[in-house]
């Protein structure tokens, strides 16, 4: 019962991230919100194992959260330099400015 | 026994739940990127932290309680760093942190 009440409020919460992706008037918004839903997505996604009696699922939320760290750096990164392959070096950082 | 970690754990994940609720609240209306920042902090740190408490306490000792505590351990050094990460691609960008001077200026603009 009680796992039921917290996954609604995270579905809840994920939403309102999902509402901010969508409205965000800046990319960076738009980043946040995916890193904060994929946080809750993450959690999400252990409550799930216990919901259902299958513990097991935290091995998928723990790659997730693995996932999600390295594709909002790979994201940033990307829209900064308009390629995954420039190094972002302090050097480069100041040439660009 | 069963039950008092039963209602602990049931608290955990009560608080839980409030502080990601209030962590997405705040990422829906605070006024630009480095205020949502805040919002999307609370959800990463107190939130995912009682959250991943209550779940613990529910799964007693075993691999589980482990592999969860290593999804806590990971959410504390990546939620900086991501944070970090994302100020500063916004501060190159040349975003300007939001004030209140800024704030009275666009109202009077929307307003005229």
């Amino acid at each position: 019962m009680m796992f039921a009440a917290a996954t609604a409020a995270l579905c809840v919460a994920m939403l309102l991230a999902l509402v901010r992706a969508l409205l965000g008037p800046t990319l960076f918004d738009r980043v946040l919100a995916v890193n904060s839903f994929g946080t809750k997505t993450v959690l999400m996604i252990a409550m799930l194992g216990f919901l259902t009696d299958r513990p097991d699922f935290t091995d998928i939320a723990l790659l997730y959260a693995l996932i999600n760290f390295v594709g909002t750096l790979a994201v940033l990164k990307f829209f900064r330099y308009g390629s995954f392959a420039r190094p972002g070096g302090r050097a480069q950082q100041g040439e660009g400015e | 026994m069963e039950v008092l970690l039963d209602i602990l754990s049931g608290i955990l994940l009560a608080a839980g739940s409030f502080f990601i609720l209030v962590g997405a609240i705040g990422l829906i209306r605070l006024p630009d990127v480095f205020a949502r920042m805040h919002g999307a902090g609370v959800t990463d740190t107190l939130g995912a932290a009682l959250f991943i408490g209550g779940l613990m306490l529910q799964s007693g000792l075993s691999l589980i309680t482990v592999k969860l505590l290593l999804i806590l351990v990971f959410f504390f050094f990546a939620s900086p760093t991501s944070s970090y990460a994302l100020a500063n691609a916004a501060l190159s960008q040349g975003l300007k942190p939001w004030s209140r001077d800024e704030k009275a200026k666009d109202e009077k603009e929307g307003a005229s």
